[in-house]
């Protein structure tokens, strides 16, 4: 990476109650770059996103985006900055049509640090990038599908103008070819100039879309590497991925 | 009664709808985004009234009633936005008790101002300027300004649909019902969507409260009877719709319209005066709705509210310590009527601490192991101690047999009002408990002729030997003991397994077999039947009972006792009990606004503890935890 | 007899038919997976067989039985065994105490005031425990188990009735792929020695292709495959609708069923 990383995490560490669910974690993702936290369930990956985000009440460390020092911000502070958020649970507006749930994420558009424009989304450009959600703008959440839930969530978020969006579990829980749209879709993001930082934990997909991963086990980081170094490294894949 | 009179009673109906919602849709909305249920919404309510009247009187005029109302509309949405800034935004993430606990406090202390504000007597405001004549309707005359109120109501109703709608705004509103972190996720200040939502709610309430400035009189009362009303509308309309609220606030209206216009009937063998029966008819009509509809009738299943409570621990038999200790303060205690002879207000302050905490330990059967948030035990208390005193006027049975019949009554009761309650959950099941415990309030106050109204009952003093102090105190003691020992056996046999695992995972006990409402049921009637004991000792103790010490304020006071304790422990009602009877024997006495005074400590202890004092305590910890690891590394 | 036989069931949700005259049989000691596009049904098909919804039309026959519209207690009750897709203990009890709730409520024993439930049927719970290899953690409060054992625990409160039947709804989701080999075995060794049947839905087709005597494939609310493993991965609808490109899951059947 020849310029700052568009998010740089140092020591970061976060709480549930008393339980300790992050220890000290430090990593970056680059402009325009795809990153996967990897590891098993319960092993902090989701946290990880969401204390980047300011969403737990606990946590310390230090996390900058996009030239900023963002540790001690709101959620909707992070989120003005350009930091995108899409959640595993969907958590779309289930009383709100697909065109209200995608005004709800709507924000100015906005430039990276050096002044260059981050690319910017119209409910018209999402549609074309998801053609099912064309179909049906004005439907309620919850007459929606899992998959179809899926990919609003997603769009809602792209609708903030981010520079950076971090994608919670995008391939939990839905059917195996909304997986491979979701792999497809990202694809498509990275073209876009946009940074991913994902967690999964299914390595086929993982495969299909990152460049570079790091390994959570018990809140820490235990290996990190290229994906193309991690497909070679059958005994990291077998000690915290278990395939 | 004639088809016109009937007509007209309905005309009269909705213009008092139209007040009863804009109370309660500014509940619903503010409720809805923040989860906050503001009991204090009904002291807005009267505020509104208050500072309408100040205005119609001091300014007076055409501007001062209309321009009068307009800014004591402003001003109380002002006083909104004050509170959740200064308040509330403080506790959004504190137990869902404390910020309703918070809120109670509220309703103290504005009462109290408003008393040392306007005083303590009834203001009726002066006639509106341009509608004080009337109108002929089916032959009798209609106030002008009645018929301005039918038509306030819809018109604020329409103007509140096109927004939530059409607006930006009212699209963030609904989200954020819905999921107010993810709108906070998604770049959208919570904190300015939230006081403007308080701040509206505040505005309709206080827009309501002055609007009836030219109906009725400003009184001290109103606060909590219209929370009362409120809670009902809500609850029959269904929570978050606002075409429900208005709906519900027609049908409650109208009904209570119509038992005043009924008035006495003669059915030949008996008359019945339905005039007395408008809080009856009221909680028939919920109790209706619910049965057809446990979520209203425009309301939807509620969705789960994410707990952020601490998680509590499994229970363990008592501790040989804790076995010892109980020992020792028993003894202690039987030993109080030795030192009473110096000091015989020792054994009256004795016996109140262990009234409260018979009362404390039954709200917590159900409010703790079984995650029923009663905001009306004072209901079981009330239901005892007229039951008891009531058969001592009436029938002259002895004070045996008295106290035997309270906890009975207080069991019918509670099986009644329980069948209701436990097909709701959470803020919901508060609000209902509350609303029934009005009920009972009400009725003992109107009932005048039966119960003496809001004298009371007296004399019910009790008979030899029990006469003396110390002997009716080891009888308190051994009743005390007793039910806390009985219901403490009860959460330790299967049934009090059952009450917590319904707690736990509604949907997980049901799947092994569990009837969990029916579960929850029986131990709120048990919860009620024990609390009925304490409503029985304190009639005999005080020698009279009357509406005020059985009102909101005693359910109030159980709820602070039990979260002092600790909510999570089994031993934390028995000390919060005495911790707060104490206190309240000794320095509550001293002033008249004991009402703000306990406002006060309430707003104290939840700004002090926001995540509840067992939460404090295990955040002391867990910081000295992070600190020595940190010191080690 | 089929222990489960589910005819026409339909159920729709404000106009949209979510289960299409669906039809199936569970036979005895038979392992059957329901597969499918989110949205296809599964779910509802699901909360309609365990008594959380009540169809609209059908009959559900639990060992000849009619059980479609009864609540999910009653249905318990007949025995049939669940467990969540979201793993729920009770939070505040211990391991033990969980399993013991479940068998004092198949005893009937629940609203009994009296007897300290923590002594009552601890062994048969303790027992039980040992079978999904969670004895260990008898006294340990449920709630701060990692999210895999919270998993064998409700296998052990699913098994406290005796149930003939196993409705099992993702019973992996949110595992990691050891794990959730790990669990399914577990679960096959179990209900094979008691002659249990299960049905579960599934989105790991790993698990689904391994351990799945049979397979269902649901899509807009109606059965569009039912066969084994074989047929299923080769047939061109399943692949069109559900499966895709094959490319984001391991496909291989026999390396599955080695393991």
């Amino acid at each position: 990476m020849s310029s700052a990383p568009m998010l740089a995490v140092d020591s970061l560490s976060a709480w549930y109650g008393a339980a300790r669910i992050l220890y000290d974690l430090s990593f970056e993702v680059g402009r325009g770059e795809v990153v996967a936290l990897m590891g098993r369930n319960g092993a902090g990956k989701s946290t990880t996103l969401k204390a980047v985000m300011g969403l737990l009440a606990q946590r310390q460390g230090k996390v900058r985006f996009n030239g900023d020092d963002i540790s001690a911000l709101k959620p909707f502070e992070i989120a003005r900055r350009g930091l995108g958020f899409t959640p595993e649970d969907r958590r779309i507006f289930v009383d709100l049509t697909v065109m209200e749930n995608l005004d709800i994420g709507r924000q100015a558009p906005r430039t990276f640090a050096d002044g260059a424009p981050a690319p910017s989304w119209t409910p018209d450009k999402l549609f074309a990038l998801f053609p099912n959600l064309a179909e049906m703008p004005n439907r309620l959440g919850n007459r929606m599908s899992g998959g179809e839930q899926q990919m609003l969530t997603v769009a809602r978020t792209l609708m903030g103008n981010p520079l950076l969006v971090l994608l919670d579990e995008p391939s939990e829980g839905v059917a195996p070819l909304i997986v491979e749209q979701m792999a497809s879709t990202i694809v498509e993001l990275k073209k876009e100039g946009l940074s991913i930082l994902l967690s999964e934990q299914n390595i086929h997909f993982a495969r299909l879309v990152a460049d570079r991963v790091y390994v959570l086990e018990k809140g820490q980081i235990h290996w990190q590497g290229s994906m193309t170094q991690l497909d070679n490294n059958p005994d990291v894949q077998r000690a915290y991925l278990t395939v | 009664m004639t088809l016109s009179a009937f007509l007209f009673q309905a005309l009269n109906g909705l213009s008092t709808a139209s007040g009863l919602f804009f109370i309660a849709v500014g509940l619903s909305l503010i409720f809805g985004v923040t989860r906050i249920i503001n009991i204090a919404h009904g002291s807005l309510y009267m505020l509104g009234t208050y500072i309408a009247y100040s205005f119609a009187t001091k300014i007076g005029g055409v501007l001062g009633f209309w321009g009068g109302i307009l800014a004591t509309a402003l001003i109380v949405g002002a006083i909104g936005a004050l509170i959740e800034i200064v308040l509330l935004r403080r506790i959004y993430r504190a137990p869902e008790l404390f910020q309703l606990l918070a809120t109670f406090a509220l309703v103290l202390v504005i009462n109290d101002a408003t008393l040392w504000l306007w005083g303590p007597e009834d203001l009726l405001g002066p006639r509106a300027p341009g509608l004080g004549g009337a109108v002929e309707v089916l032959g009798r005359k209609l106030p002008t300004y009645d018929l301005f109120l039918i038509f306030v109501g819809p018109l604020v109703l329409v103007i509140l649909h096109f927004a939530l709608a059409r607006t930006r705004f009212g699209r963030l509103i609904r989200a954020a019902t819905q999921d107010r972190e993810m709108v906070g996720a998604l770049g959208v200040n919570q904190s300015i969507l939230f006081t403007s939502v308080f701040a509206l709610g505040a505005l309709l309430a206080g827009l309501g409260g002055a609007l009836q400035v030219a109906r009725e009189p400003a009184n001290l009362a109103t606060d909590l009877v219209a929370i009362g009303d409120a809670f009902v509308v809500v609850v029959v309309g269904g929570m978050g719709s606002i075409t429900g609220a208005y709906l519900a606030a027609v049908i409650i209206a109208e009904v209570k319209a119509l038992c005043i216009g009924i008035g006495v009937v003669d059915f030949g063998f008996i008359s019945v005066n339905f005039s007395k029966l408008t809080l009856v008819a009221e909680f028939l009509v919920m109790a209706v709705v619910l049965i057809a509809r446990p979520y209203g009738l425009l309301g939807r299943a509620q969705a789960t509210v994410r707990s952020i409570a601490e998680p509590e621990e499994p229970i363990r038999p008592a501790t040989p310590m804790l076995k010892a200790l109980a020992v020792t303060v028993l003894a202690l205690l039987l030993c109080l009527p030795l030192l009473a002879q110096s000091s015989p207000y020792l054994l009256i302050l004795g016996i109140d601490v262990l009234i409260a905490v018979i009362f404390a330990t039954s709200l917590h059967f159900i409010m703790g192991p079984g995650g029923m948030h009663s905001f009306g035990h004072a209901a079981y208390f009330g239901l005892g101690a007229y039951g008891a005193a009531l058969l001592v006027k009436w029938l002259g049975v002895p004070m045996g047999l008295a106290l035997a019949a309270a906890p009975l009554v207080a069991l019918a009761g509670a099986l009644l009002f329980g069948w209701f309650a436990v097909r709701l959950s959470g803020v919901y099941l508060a609000m209902l408990t509350l609303a029934f415990a009005q009920i009972v309030w009400a009725a003992v106050f109107q009932w005048e002729g039966f119960t003496g109204g809001s004298n009371g009952v007296i004399g019910v003093w009790p008979p030899p030997p029990f006469d003396k102090s110390w002997v009716y105190f080891v009888l308190t003691l051994l009743l005390a003991v007793t039910g806390v020992l009985l219901l403490r056996r009860f959460l330790f046999a299967p049934f009090g397994y059952a009450m917590r695992a319904g707690r736990d995972s509604p949907l997980r006990a049901e799947a092994i077999g569990i009837d969990v409402k029916r579960v929850h049921w029986l131990g709120f009637a048990i919860a009620g039947g024990v609390c009925g004991v304490a409503g029985g000792l304190f009639a005999f103790a005080k020698g009279s009972i009357s509406p005020e010490t059985i009102g909101v304020g005693r359910s109030i006071d159980g709820l602070v006792m039990v979260l002092l304790g600790g909510i999570q422990t089994l031993t934390g009602p028995i000390v919060g009990a005495s911790v707060f009877a104490t206190l309240q024997d000794t320095v509550m006495r001293q002033t008249e606004y004991w009402r703000a005074l306990l406002g006060a400590i309430i707003l104290l202890l939840v700004l002090a503890f926001p995540q509840g004092i067992v939460g404090a305590f295990a955040a002391i910890w867990r910081k000295g935890k992070i600190e020595k690891s940190e010191g080690a590394s | 007899m089929s222990v489960l036989a589910v005819h026409s069931l339909s159920k729709a949700f404000g106009g949209v038919r979510a289960v299409n005259e669906v039809g199936f049989a569970v036979e005895r000691g038979e392992f059957l997976a329901m597969i499918g596009p989110n949205g296809a049904g599964k779910s509802t098909c699901f909360n309609m067989i365990n008594g959380q919804l009540a169809p609209d039309s059908g009959e559900i026959l639990f060992e000849g039985k009619n059980i479609a519209g009864l609540v999910p207690r009653t249905i318990w009750q007949l025995g049939v065994g669940r467990t969540f897709q979201v793993a729920a203990t009770f939070g505040s009890m211990t391991v033990a105490e969980n399993v013991q709730m479940a068998l004092l409520s198949h005893a009937r024993e629940i609203y009994s005031l009296w007897r300290p439930a923590g002594e009552m049927h601890r062994e048969r719970a303790l027992d039980l425990l040992e079978q999904v290899g969670m004895r260990e953690a008898a006294d340990r409060p449920s709630r701060e188990l990692a999210y895999g054992d919270v998993k064998r625990i409700e296998l052990a409160i699913a098994l406290a009735n005796e149930p003939r039947l196993l409705l099992m709804d993702e019973p992996t989701a949110g595992m990691g792929a050891r794990e959730r080999h790990e669990l399914i075995e577990l679960v096959k060794r179990l209900v094979v020695e008691r002659n249990i049947s299960v049905l579960f839905t599934e989105h790991s087709m790993d698990v689904v292709f391994a351990f799945a005597d049979r397979i269902i494939v649901l899509a807009r609310g109606r059965v569009i495959a039912d066969g084994d493993a074989a047929a299923i991965r080769d047939n061109a609808q399943v692949r069109e609708v559900y499966f895709g490109t094959g490319k984001t899951f391991a496909q291989s059947t026999s390396q599955g069923a080695a393991s």
